[in-house]
């Protein structure tokens, strides 16, 4: 059996380049159609959200798509990298775009604290990841540090507002974390990451260094939340920690990508611009049916097609060519 | 003064999240599933105290008994609708993980629609009864009731399961559920047999949670269910009598919390399930072995 050295080498040059071509249309698709959008859509902020949840689909999937650890807590990293780049901002008056990069540094940090939540697995990391940025929402809106995070009364960014910037950076964010997913999945360090989803014993039998390829994984992932969250509370302007720590960012986050289906490049961008694009149009007016269609989608989705709606697709695709090879 | 308050006041409302947390680890045990639907069930079931009361005017005490048919029927239909797809999956507690993570979204938008998002409660009168005098403090009636119906509830499933027979059957499921089959036990119904009664013993604390928490409404779920994770992880998975113990432990916790740092109480919960989860895994009781 080949080593995933080996693996690597035997790639030519030529697969290379053309390796190459399709992570730049899944990265150039979406960035130019958010760039022309702005100019048939006039709702600036609402693209800005999108584009956000499309970070935060990609986010999932680095996680989720990849090493099978279900973020259930990313909102945590969100929450800290609005608060992180809000208050660097207000005490320090770093310029905006400065300070969501130190908020895509302060997710990754908190990720880091939160290394030891990978000792766990499966669900249970999924609900200690949950626990753990409840935890951190409780003592981030706590009264009693009301004088480092204003408490429960939120940050005022409204002097840093800037329309076209904040726009813009949510798309260069699109393209960090599409480049990313698309990165991790075809490098040795995504070949490595989908051999511990598979099968971690054999993986680390084989010479994988499982826990720091997954903490490499994880903290990208945070560290895209945490961008995301600055760009967030930079749009929004004015938020309350309950906006920016709120338990309904993951869950829409986890159903876009998996709704797009995960591991793959194209999957959560789809799935995040049609739901986001669904929740436009009813979630805002009625929230409650758009959760009925949501939650409805995630048991459909787990009982007949798991693999998303690309799974799907590659699922009627096979179907079909099948088909034609039998009636040749 | 307020030691013995937080003290008596916890193992009051201990019971009561005995109760709550219980049927969390029940529908756990035979098939492993993780219903992260658990808070909704418990909303539910005060969304019916609440009808039971205002419109037939039947006191929550008697709706503890009513509901309790309905949600094990309801459990074991569900459970027999996807069981067998779950068991079909590579990772079953994942998949049953997200799984109700969808079901929870759907009750949640459902009672939204039906019973509107703002919160009902039931007036104390409901429950014809006066505070609890103790050490000279007065303890409201609420508390007291819950842990005094939560007692007999308890017993009545703690008999079920070590002294019946079914209770046996049961616990052969879980402990192997083909040598189980081996032995003659239909394996299925009686793992859905066991789900419903999870269920059952959640909506019976949803009654009470409509006094305990001050109200009921649509959004109440998750934060429950979080909590009642929290206190089964801490008194091990699988293993009921842990829950109790656990219950009552989070119960004067909670309450200390409440009275000497009241800001902070909230993450009691969290700092629980992430501590136990990283120091002993198996939890208090744990005696099966296993790597959460």
């Amino acid at each position: 059996m080949p080593s995933i050295t080996e693996i690597d080498t035997i790639q030519s040059t030529d697969s290379k380049m053309k390796k190459l071509v399709g992570p730049a249309i899944a990265t150039l698709v979406p960035v130019i159609g958010f760039a022309l959008a702005i100019h048939v859509y006039s709702n600036e902020l609402l693209l800005t959200y999108m584009a956000i949840y499309v970070a935060l689909a990609q986010g999932v999937n680095i996680m989720y798509g990849f090493t099978g650890y279900l973020p259930f807590g990313y909102f945590g990293f969100f929450g800290i990298g609005a608060y992180v780049s809000g208050l660097v901002m207000l005490d320090y008056n770093f310029p905006p775009v400065l300070a969501v990069v130190i908020g895509g540094v302060g997710g990754a940090l908190v990720g880091a604290i939160l290394l030891p939540l990978f000792r766990l697995r499966g669900a249970y990391f999924a609900i200690g990841t949950l626990a753990a940025s409840e935890a951190i929402y409780t003592i981030v809106a706590n009264p009693s540090l009301q004088s480092v995070t204003n408490g429960p009364y939120g940050l005022n960014l409204a002097n840093y507002y800037s329309s076209g910037m904040a726009y813009g950076s949510a798309i260069a964010l699109v393209a960090i974390s599409i480049i990313a997913v698309s990165y991790v999945r075809g490098s040795r360090f995504g070949l490595t990451l989908k051999a511990i989803r598979d099968d971690p014993y054999s993986a680390s039998m084989a010479g994988v260094n499982v826990p720091r390829q997954r903490f490499y994984a994880w903290l990208i992932s945070a560290a895209i939340a945490g961008m995301a969250g600055s760009i967030f509370g930079w749009a929004t302007s004015v938020f309350y920690p309950q906006a920016v720590f709120d338990s309904s960012l993951s869950v829409l986050a986890i159903v876009f990508a998996l709704f797009g289906g995960v591991g793959s490049v194209w999957g959560p961008t789809i799935g995040a611009i049609l739901l986001y694009s669904v929740y436009n149009a009813i979630g805002i007016s009625n929230p409650q049916y758009f959760q009925l269609i949501y939650g409805a989608v995630i048991v459909l989705l787990v009982l007949f097609a798991p693999r998303g709606l690309l799974g799907f697709w590659n699922f009627i695709a096979q179907k079909l060519s099948s088909k034609r090879k039998k009636n040749d | 003064m307020l030691f013995e308050y937080a003290i008596v006041g916890g193992v009051l409302l201990g019971i009561f999240y005995a109760l709550l947390s219980v049927g969390l680890n029940v529908v756990f045990g035979a098939q492993k599933i993780i219903n992260l639907a658990h808070g909704d069930i418990i909303m539910l079931g005060g969304y019916a105290a609440w009808e039971l009361y205002q419109t037939y005017k039947i006191s929550p005490i008697i709706s503890t008994i009513i509901v309790v048919p309905i949600t094990v029927v309801l459990g074991y239909i569900l459970n027999r609708l996807i069981a067998p797809r779950l068991a079909k999956a590579s990772d079953p507690e994942m998949l049953s993980l997200i799984l109700f993570f969808g079901l929870s979204e759907v009750i949640e938008a459902l009672s939204s629609l039906v019973f509107g998002n703002a919160e009902r409660s039931l007036p104390v009168s409901s429950i014809p009864t006066a505070p609890l005098k103790l050490f000279g403090q007065a303890y409201p009636a609420d508390w007291w009731v819950s842990a005094l119906v939560a007692i007999p509830l308890l017993a009545i499933f703690l008999l079920f399961l070590y002294r019946s027979s079914v209770g046996l059957q049961v616990r052969a499921v879980i402990s192997d559920s083909v040598e189980a089959a081996v032995a003659g036990i239909n394996a299925r119904r009686v793992s859905g047999l066991y789900f419903g009664i999870g269920f059952a013993l959640a909506a019976c604390a949803g009654v009470w949670g409509v006094f305990i928490f001050g109200g009921v409404s649509p959004t109440e779920g998750p934060a429950i269910t979080v909590t009642a994770f929290a206190i089964i992880v801490f008194g091990s998975l699988g293993n009921p009598i842990g829950t109790l113990v656990a219950g009552i432990i989070f119960g004067i916790f909670y309450q200390l919390a409440q009275v000497y740092i009241p800001s902070w109480s909230n993450l009691v919960p969290y700092a629980l399930v992430i501590a136990t989860m990283l120091t002993r895994p198996q939890g208090l009781f744990g005696r099966r072995q296993r790597v959460a």
